[in-house]
């Protein structure tokens, strides 16, 4: 699939799913309270896109509180290849002040859609100061990918954003060290609901390993990080892209959906949380990058 | 200056005053401890009284004071009440500013705590003398706490104050005194407290025999059933991280009870009055005139600013630390860990963008930090810090001598103007700043610590990297001789020999003897190896923090650190031989 088969309407499937995916986390964001676990919110927001009429996913839902958005301790680079039950929800508890993430990965209808939101119930300064750098990053990934530069390239690129910035890209911690990842679209079989593994939905992740086998036998890599199977120009087609920055304890993140065409891309959709509140602290648009 | 004496009566009790320049104003009032008389002040008494009306007197039952019988007599109650009659006496009008050392700080806490008192005290520095209801409170809590952690601190204070239980032995400590201990006291305090030229007390053995009742009249009275005592009188205290009798975690809940505190450890024993007067002065004078003053607490002097303290407190609170290259990579990190653990921190960099950065993240970690773009290898910018530290009496506890550059080539196409960039960068920084600042340290009276970045390359002779490896075994000699000399100043010198980080080195080094393209692309060969090792600069700045805690003077980060240590010990033929091949390329 490349974008240039992608209809109109399609794209408006996946706009429509990453919209509700975003909705989601800020209805299950704005009744958190101080107290509640990890599974608790994940599981709340199950069953908030099951109600709203989601019948797969790439992935379930995840949150992370504290200094488990920073992935610190255990998870490191290379422990377990990243393949880690650390990512899943557990029992931490939120407090005051304490910063968390939500990742869901929905699918509805064959569409499907990967976000990543963060926030802090209080106040939490650091978060402040890591979220409003990640516009920097959106800037910085959507320029060079319309240079049409090598998406490895990219990735160093993002690697050194964060040096100078004196933050870890922890987006390595996840499997493969992945800035992002392609998202395919699945036939609308009309079903209800599909199987998951391990919080994984089949159907998807079979599109990725396919992919992974295309890439063997000479084709693009279905995974957008620093490592040399990256090392060509931007494939078309919708990439969710997830940089997730982490300083000493406190990690931020937003995932959103990149299409790439054969001469152009653009994002999905501006119309999201964290591009809401980069224009509400008067940071957007920013003219260029640092 | 002349020593004027006089005998204050509190309840048929005589009590012996001694005060110099009564004309001065404001009144310092000093009270001694156990087993002294007012005599353990006379150095510092003397000092302070070339600017201020300093008061001391003998405690009842010590020097020629008069000693009552009862134990009773010896109640923090009566003590308090002497201690009002002689300010009474000596500063009717105005408030006067305490100064207590040991058991006088013990009992003149008595006096801060107490309502009525509060506007009689403007100001009480305490040496080495908790409020025994605090530490009623501290044990209390700990033991409730349930935490084995919190059960070893109170068991190690108790460990700490073996010789009070031992002082109410019937007849046990006055036997001693009686038995000789008066004539050997002040060799005692020379040998274990090392204390120069303790000068006989010609009431020692008084002193020792009769203030025994201190402990008896009061201890366990306060410690098991301890009262709620606040104050809103500013608190100075004076910790020495040497005393044998009193230990630092006993201070940490303080601010619960004197929430205006400020705390310095100072490197002395228990009897720092004597051992270091000047000391004493300088913290006395900086905390009255600031007082004095009338000025906001944040208007304080930077370097007592540093120093006011809070439940907010962690291990390097209070100190200020130094650190180059704090910019990126090792440096930056390195600045991030030390504000992180509540130092102040001044970054140094030649890159003003780059060090904005690291100083924006530092006072995001609630740090008060500040930029100092310099170039390292100027000697007069390194004087020029300094001399503004100094005007503002202030020094640091930690300097990180972190800055440096790579170069890689070979030697004959190394030239002289290569030569002296890359010794400037990485050996004379390292010279003028433990210099300048090594002498601020030694004067500060304070534990201090230099830490010199070398490297791996210190002992890895490569035919590849001659400029940068020669600079960094330098710096490792520098410091080896370094911490030979500054041992006897109380100043600890650390040498870190990082192996292959990834801390951006390789991007800005130089690469002689190539053209541009040539340079680049051996840059990008390096900077992919190590990529590929990706040792990170917090590692090495974890490596670093742990070698200020700990005893390590010389600390090695990475593998092939530690492997080519070895091998440079072990096999330097070997190492030679391969030093002949051109390895990175």
């Amino acid at each position: 699939m490349s974008a240039n088969t992608l209809s109109n309407e399609d794209l408006t499937g996946f706009r429509d799913i990453q919209r509700l995916a975003y909705d989601c986390a800020e209805a299950v964001a704005a009744d958190l309270q101080p107290g509640v676990s990890e599974k608790d919110v994940a599981k709340k927001m199950e069953s908030w896109l099951m109600d709203h009429g989601v019948d797969d996913w790439f992935h379930k839902p995840f949150a992370w509180f504290g200094d488990r958005t920073a992935f610190d301790g255990f998870i490191g680079f290379k422990h377990l290849g990243g393949f880690n039950p650390a990512f899943y929800p557990g029992n931490r508890r939120l407090e005051e002040g304490m910063p968390y993430i939500l990742d869901c990965a929905p699918s509805r209808h064959g569409y499907t859609a990967d976000i990543g939101y963060c926030g802090v119930v209080g106040e939490n300064k650091l978060l402040d100061q890591l979220m409003d750098d990640l516009l920097e990053y959106r800037i910085l990934l959507l320029e060079q990918v319309r240079q049409r530069l090598p998406l490895a390239d990219i990735s160093r690129a993002v690697d050194s954003l964060c040096a100078r910035h004196g933050y870890e890209p922890r987006h390595k911690a996840y499997p493969f060290e992945t800035l992002a990842h392609r998202v395919e679209l699945l036939k609308d079989d009309g079903k209800q609901s599909h199987i998951n593994l391990a919080h994984f939905g089949l159907r998807n992740i079979r599109e990725l390993v396919a992919g992974g086998w295309g890439m063997l036998k000479g084709g693009d890599s279905p995974i957008w990080n620093s490592g040399k199977r990256a090392d060509h120009a931007p494939t078309p087609g919708l990439w969710a892209v997830e940089p997730h920055l982490g300083f000493r304890g406190t990690g931020a993140k937003w995932e959103e959906l990149l299409v790439v065409t054969e001469t152009d891309a653009y994002w999905l959709d501006d119309d999201v949380p964290h591009v809401r509140r980069w224009q509400s602290r008067g940071l957007w648009p920013l003219e260029k990058v640092a | 200056m002349n020593e004027i004496n006089r005998t204050i009566t509190v309840n048929g009790v005589n009590l012996h005053v001694r005060e110099w320049n009564p004309e001065a104003q404001p009144t310092i009032v000093m009270v001694h401890g156990y087993p002294d008389s007012s005599h353990v002040w006379d150095a510092t008494a003397k000092l302070l009284a070339e600017r201020f009306h300093v008061v001391v007197y003998d405690v009842r039952g010590a020097g020629e004071s008069d000693a009552p019988k009862h134990t009773k007599a010896y109640s923090l109650e009566h003590l308090a009440g002497d201690f009002r009659a002689v300010i009474n006496a000596v500063s009717p009008k105005r408030a006067v500013h305490l100064v207590a050392h040991d058991w006088g700080s013990i009992q003149s806490w008595e006096s801060v705590s107490d309502p009525a008192m509060a506007s009689r005290i403007a100001s009480y520095t305490s040496i080495s003398g908790p409020s025994l209801d605090h530490t009623g409170y501290w044990i209390g809590q700990r033991l409730k706490s349930g935490k084995p952690s919190e059960y070893h601190k109170v068991v190690n204070q108790l460990i700490h104050s073996w010789y009070i239980g031992a002082f109410h032995l019937p007849g046990f400590a006055p036997a001693l005194w009686n038995t000789g201990l008066d004539k050997l006291w002040p060799s005692i305090l020379e040998r274990v407290e090392g204390v120069g030229e303790a000068c006989p007390n010609p009431s020692q053995r008084k002193d020792g025999v009769t203030g025994v009742r201190l402990y008896r009249a009061n201890m366990s009275q306060r410690l098991t059933a301890p009262q709620e005592k606040r104050t809103t009188v500013p608190v100075q205290l004076i910790v020495p991280e040497r005393d044998k009798f009193v230990t630092v975690e006993l201070l940490d809940d303080l601010y619960k009870w004197a929430p205006r505190l400020w705390r310095e450890d100072v490197d002395a024993g228990h009897w720092l009055q004597v051992s270091h007067p000047q000391l004493v002065v300088d913290r006395v004078s900086r905390f009255v005139d600031f007082i004095e003053s009338g000025a906001d607490d944040n208007e304080a002097p930077v370097a007592l600013r540093r120093l006011q303290t809070d439940d907010q407190r962690k291990k390097y609170s209070g100190k200020l630390a130094l650190v180059t290259g704090a910019g990126n990579g090792i440096g930056r990190e390195t600045l991030l860990a030390l504000a992180e653990q509540g130092a102040d921190v001044i970054g140094i960099d030649i890159d003003p963008v780059a060090l904005d950065r690291s100083i924006e993240l530092a006072q995001l970690l609630g740090a008060n930090a500040q930029a100092r773009v310099m170039d390292v290898s100027d000697a007069a910018a390194w004087e020029a810090l300094a001399a503004e530290l100094e005007a503002n009496n202030d020094s640091p506890s930690i300097l990180v001598n972190n800055a440096g550059i790579g170069m890689a080539g070979p030697f004959l196409e190394t030239s002289a103007k290569d030569w002296e960039k890359i010794l400037g960068v990485n050996l004379w920084s390292v010279i003028h700043g433990s210099r300048l600042f090594g002498q601020q340290m030694a004067k500060a009276g304070r534990r201090a610590t230099i830490v010199n970045v070398a490297s791996a390359a210190a002992f890895t002779p490569t035919r590849t990297m001659t400029a940068y490896s020669t600079t960094k075994a330098a710096v490792r000699m520098l410091s080896d001789c370094m911490r030979a000399d500054l041992a006897d100043s109380g100043i600890r010198v650390i040498t870190v020999c990082p192996g292959i980080v990834n801390s951006g080195i390789t991007d800005r080094s130089n690469f002689v003897g190539q053209d541009e393209a040539g340079e680049n692309q051996k840059r990008a060969r390096a900077s992919a190896l190590y990529a590929r090792r990706n040792l990170s600069p917090k590692a090495v700045a974890s490596g670093i923090l742990d070698a200020i805690d700990g005893s390590n003077d010389e600390v090695l980060v990475g593998v092939e650190a530690y492997g080519l240590n070895w091998l440079g010990r072990f096999a330097p033929k070997l190492a030679r031989r391969i030093a002949r091949y051109d390895l990175a390329g």
